[in-house]
């Protein structure tokens, strides 16, 4: 009953500023109320007992991605608290990928058997430890390698931009910098 | 938490309360002291940041208020703070602009929850303590990028710019530093990580092996730039910047980051004690009749005067030299030291 109310409210804490993130006029708005977003989401994680997914979330998203973001959109210079007016010529692809993508989730969500739901808290982060290094290796190792090749590659961006610095560019290398 | 249990059972008619009654008391009263505390904090250390900038500058520092040596100095300032007009400038986002400082707030008050005061005595014993007080203290980078961007002023954005690229720097050098001792405890436990310090001072971290000596200095000075104080206070630059990200601020909200900073302060020297100098153990036997929880204050107060020496001392970097610093120096020296670690605890017989 008690674990309903919680779960209640933490899905209510995802959804109510996803729901903001998306019809909100202002851009930067719309960057904020992504942290609460991804704290509900850290929070429904914390309470199906993935405490160290729980924590990573935290860190990946709320102290990288969303910083990210919102430099990003900081940047945009769109007028604050104008709406934007699109045409039907957007509103129709948009629709059509929303659509698809929200079936194909439907689909997926439907066909899974999800367990108990809300479990005990045990400490996972151990297991996890021992599996990356023993069962997962090479997962890690890969993904380790992709990161890597991600950063290398930034860092090269970066220093691309910087020699030719007299020309114009896209605004892309100003996010990084 | 056992200790706190207990004593509310002792409260006549305590025992028909359900767990989870019992499990909000608990949270509500950890949570209310440990904002005390911090308040508390926030009030003596800027009497003791004045003092000892007075110190290190061959003068008095403030003297009058209170009579001895300006004690009360701390308190006018704070009700001063508190008497001041709350300004929202005409042009500044103001639903962010109000939320900001409670963001920056709430991220330090959480990361305190994390804090192993003595055995036994710690807010949330969680896990994934370590990495927890980290993963939350990251929220203050969004709080701070808020404040700056509804500030609506340039000088404030700069300085929340400048924040937000210095903290998550400085939080990757920060988090390897410890790693050196999180593979010693086996655990991210912050109460295993003290408990695994018993016994004398040879037995702390900073001691157990050259390169923790070397990481010690490393989170120490990660440290002082994840708190945004000097030689790092680039997001406050006064001569450049007014006053950084919360230069529109004024009385009560300007009172919440002030608080931030000095239990951010508190909370860095703190998890230095606690990772790297025995946490709660005395450092000679000859000490042990102090209480756990005085030990583990007294050494945090000396890392934060430690950590105001280096501010008073030091000129001011330059961005450049701030995040060359980082990305170029620490960062590598961390990662030399964690692997420099495991090789030692390899050959010295200590791998679990």
């Amino acid at each position: 009953m008690t674990g309903d109310l919680v779960f209640v409210l933490l899905a209510l804490l995802t959804i109510v500023p996803a729901v903001w993130v998306v019809f909100s006029p202002n851009i930067v708005h719309a960057g904020f109320a992504l942290l609460f977003t991804l704290f509900g989401v850290a929070g429904l994680y914390a309470y199906m007992g993935a405490d160290y997914i729980a924590v990573t979330q935290l860190m990946v998203y709320v102290g990288g991605v969303l910083v990210l973001v919102l430099f990003t959109v900081m940047m945009t210079r769109v007028p604050q608290g104008k709406r934007a007016n699109y045409g039907l010529d957007r509103f129709v692809p948009a629709g059509v990928l929303s659509l698809a993508v929200f079936g194909l989730l439907y689909k997926t969500i439907t066909s899974v058997d999800w367990g108990a739901g809300h479990t005990e808290s045990v400490p996972t982060v151990a297991e996890i430890g021992t599996n990356f290094m023993t069962n997962y290796i090479f997962p890690f190792e890969y993904i380790s390698l992709v990161l890597l090749v991600a950063m290398i590659g930034a860092a090269i961006l970066i220093r691309e931009s910087k020699n030719t610095q007299d020309e114009p560019e896209n605004g892309d290398s100003e996010v990084q910098s | 938490m056992q200790i706190l249990t207990d004593l509310i059972l002792k409260i006549p008619g305590a025992d028909g309360m359900s767990d989870l009654v019992m499990h909000i008391i608990c949270a509500a009263i950890m949570a209310t002291l440990m904002f005390i505390v911090m308040a508390l904090c926030a009030l003596i250390f800027t009497w003791m940041e004045r003092k000892v900038a007075g110190f290190l500058q061959s003068r008095y520092g403030p003297m009058r208020t209170g009579r001895w040596h300006g004690w009360a100095q701390a308190i006018a300032d704070m009700l001063k703070i508190l008497a001041k007009e709350d300004i929202i400038p005409r042009d500044a986002d103001r639903g962010l602009y109000v939320f900001a400082p409670i963001l920056v707030m709430l991220g330090s008050l959480l990361a305190w929850a994390a804090i192993p005061w003595a055995p036994g005595f710690v807010a949330a014993d969680l896990d994934l303590g370590l990495m927890y007080i980290f993963a939350v203290s990251s929220m203050a980078v969004v709080g701070i990028l808020m404040a700056g961007w509804a500030s609506n002023n340039k000088w404030a954005l700069y300085g929340a710019a400048r924040g937000a690229a210095q903290m998550i720097s400085y939080e990757v050098p920060l988090a390897l530093a410890t790693i050196p001792v999180v593979m010693y405890t086996g655990s991210l436990n912050t109460q295993d990580i003290v408990i695994a310090q018993q016994g004398g001072m040879l037995n702390w971290f900073i001691f157990r092996d050259p390169f923790l000596f070397v990481a010690f200095f490393m989170y120490f000075i990660a440290g002082i730039a994840e708190t945004n104080r000097g030689p790092f206070d680039m997001p406050e630059t006064e001569s450049e910047l007014v006053a950084g990200y919360h230069t529109e601020y004024t009385g009560m909200r300007f009172a919440f980051f002030f608080l931030a900073e000095y239990a951010n302060l508190f909370l860095i020297a703190l998890i230095a004690v606690m990772i790297f100098l025995g946490g709660w153990w005395a450092p000679i036997p000859f000490l042990d009749f102090l209480p756990p929880a005085l030990t583990f204050i007294i050494k945090g107060v000396m890392m934060v005067f430690l950590n105001m020496w280096v501010r008073w001392t030091l000129p001011r970097v330059r961005v450049d030299q701030l995040m060359h610093l980082c990305w170029k120096v620490m960062i590598p020296v961390t990662l030399i030291c964690v692997i420099g670690s495991g090789i030692w605890m390899m050959v010295s017989g200590q791998a679990g």
